[in-house]
């Protein structure tokens, strides 16, 4: 489209505009964790960080004893953000494999082989698209309960591990979309449906299942409600939910932003990492299927 | 004879043929089962599951003990249950349609002078971060003492912007952390939708005198509806849903101004342990959300054939 030059500046201000908002609370958040916290207080405007310093990712890493950790502003108890962090690492990494892996199979068994029930089966999983988390959440963490499973990995990985309704329904569009005229030629030279599987369909699904891997690992890594239930205890808190109790804590003295931060942005940063390395794909499918 | 020739052959092959079916079938079983087995074990079970709670008074010590339908009628009367049911809704109102029109605003900014994967990148950005990390960002911008926003309004000689910590303006503004959230990724499926749009309607469009307003709200808008009423209807079922910012940055309140479906139910379930109660609000929050998903379809479906 042909614009005038006036219509053009616009548009880039526009530009500008959105960007800035959305950027900008990232940028406050990493300004102040790299502030020395009684200088969040006394500068709350200045642009870059008052008294720069890399206090906050040590003591809310743990690295730091006590003593130091007052010394460097924080109120001397020890937080513990690099467990964590592994933690919602681990997690989210167990969810992805399993949900990833399994929804792929049961998806190609949708896209490709007849079997009874089939439209119904795959019908009944999209309609609990539908079904509100909360509705489950309750059961499920009795269920949980009941196997002792509280405050486990495997409890906070369990309901994602196997399949979730919509990875099934994305590989499945993906699988449907793929020729069938290599699988054909595969099984008129004698190989079997697993091996075509692993051998044809995988490998030439790569680029969508690594896009649903990401969106999987993102929302594990995300996710706050199910692992603050059956996640509480130190050992196995995800980074969330470490970032929900923390905000909590320290009510009596001021609180400790610069701290806060820190912790906001160890967690903002391996979803970033990821984002730039692989991100085009990400947002080249969201236009192709609008994820949930 | 032939004749018999012919049907035995027949037989044989549709033999061969169901053969193959049951081999084919036992294979499929092999590839949906760990899927089927997690759908059965955490989707239906619990549904069914939840269902049968909410008949009952349970507080996860003893054993449940069956009521009947006195949850649902208890709620009936309960405040804090009509309460959660106006929070939400208001929250809906204050956070669907200003999203939806911001987003169709940037999509349209985007589709006119910058299709570019970075700035798709960068405004997408917000939605790929947890919650958590959201409301503290915003938490922390709007701090009453030292947040960045109300210490800048000060210096100017504005007044004090209580955001989160007044009943009048915490919901709105849980909205728009909320719309900040979303609106990049709501405004990149508007975008795939305007993309999808034909260039040579807007051309005819124009050769027969129509302005870019008139071709906007005749050539757009109407060919952008089935997006819109996707968009709209996902992200309506998604609102009624709101928790984790919620939980994060007011807890309910101040005064319950807050306290939407999924933290009371959240409050009922694990803070006071009424299993049975809150099971009961979630089911009712499922059947609200089954009516309001299909009134929607049918409003954004009605006059289509008009257009």
């Amino acid at each position: 489209m042909k614009l005038s030059l006036a219509a053009r500046a616009l548009f880039w201000a526009a530009v500008a505009v959105i960007s800035f908002v959305t950027l900008f609370p990232f940028y406050w958040s990493v300004r102040t964790a790299f502030a020395f916290p009684r200088g969040v207080y006394s500068h709350p405007t200045e642009f870059l960080p008052p008294e720069p310093t890399l206090g906050n990712f040590e003591r809310v890493l743990g690295l730091v004893d006590s003593a130091t950790s007052v010394r460097l502003g924080g109120s001397g108890q020890t937080i513990h953000f690099f467990v964590f962090l592994r933690n919602s690492i681990l997690v989210s990494a167990l969810i992805t494999i399993g949900q990833t892996f399994f929804s792929a199979a049961a998806a190609y068994a949708f896209a490709r082989l007849r079997f009874p029930l089939s439209r119904q089966i795959f019908g009944f999983y999209l309609s609990a698209l539908m079904v509100p988390g909360i509705v489950l959440l309750i059961p499920n963490f009795i269920l949980i309960k009941s196997l002792g499973w509280l405050n486990t990995y495997q409890g906070i990985a369990a309901p994602a591990f196997l399949m979730s309704p919509f990875a099934v329904f994305f590989m499945r569009q993906f699988f449907l979309g793929l020729s069938r005229e290599l699988e054909e030629a595969a099984r008129v030279e004698g190989a079997g449906r697993v091996r075509i599987f692993f051998q044809i369909a995988v490998p030439l699904s790569m680029t969508a299942i690594t896009t649903l891997a990401i969106i999987t690992f993102i929302y594990s890594w995300n996710d706050y409600l199910w692992p603050l239930l059956v996640g509480k205890s130190e050992g196995v808190r995800m980074l969330t939910v470490a970032l929900g109790v923390f905000r909590q804590q320290g009510a009596q003295n001021l609180p400790d932003w610069a701290g806060l931060m820190a912790g906001t942005t160890l967690a903002i940063l391996p979803t970033l990492v990821l984002f730039l390395a692989l991100g085009r794909r990400v947002i080249n499918s969201i236009g192709f299927t609008g994820f949930r | 004879m032939a004749q018999l020739v012919i049907r035995e052959r027949s037989k044989n092959t549709s033999l061969v043929r169901t053969g193959l079916h049951v081999r084919e079938a036992g294979l499929a079983l092999v590839f949906i089962l760990p899927s089927l087995a997690g759908f059965l074990v955490f989707f239906v079970a619990p549904a069914i599951r939840g269902l049968y709670i909410s008949f009952t008074d349970w507080n996860l010590l003893t054993q449940p003990k069956a009521v009947g339908l006195a949850n649902y009628v208890a709620l009936l009367s309960d405040p804090d249950f009509w309460n959660a049911l106006k929070v939400t809704v208001f929250y809906v109102l204050w956070n669907i349609p200003l999203q939806t029109v911001l987003a169709v605003m940037v999509a349209l900014v985007m589709n006119t002078a910058a299709n570019s994967t970075l700035l798709k990148g960068v405004i997408l950005l917000p939605w790929l971060m947890p919650n958590v990390v959201v409301a503290l960002l915003w938490v922390w911008l709007l701090d009453p003492t030292v947040g960045l926003i109300n210490v800048a309004v000060k210096a100017l000689g504005g007044p004090l912007l209580p955001f989160l910590s007044s009943p009048g303006t915490a919901l709105p503004t849980i909205a728009g952390i909320n719309i900040w959230r979303y609106l990049g990724y709501t405004a990149l499926l508007v975008f795939a939708g305007l993309q999808a749009i034909p260039t040579d309607v807007y051309e005819a469009a124009r050769i027969d005198g129509a302005n870019d307003r008139q071709s906007f709200w005749r050539i757009t808008l109407p060919l952008l509806r089935p997006v819109l009423a996707f968009v709209v209807v996902t992200s309506v079922l998604g609102s009624f849903q709101i928790f984790d910012t919620v939980a994060v940055t007011t807890k309910g309140g101040p005064i319950n101004a807050t306290k939407v479906f999924n933290y009371m139910i959240y409050q009922q379930a694990f803070e006071r342990f009424q299993m049975g109660y809150a099971a009961a609000v979630s089911m009712v929050l499922f059947l609200i959300l089954v009516g309001v998903g299909l009134l929607q379809m049918k409003l954004l479906r009605a006059g289509e054939v008009e257009t």
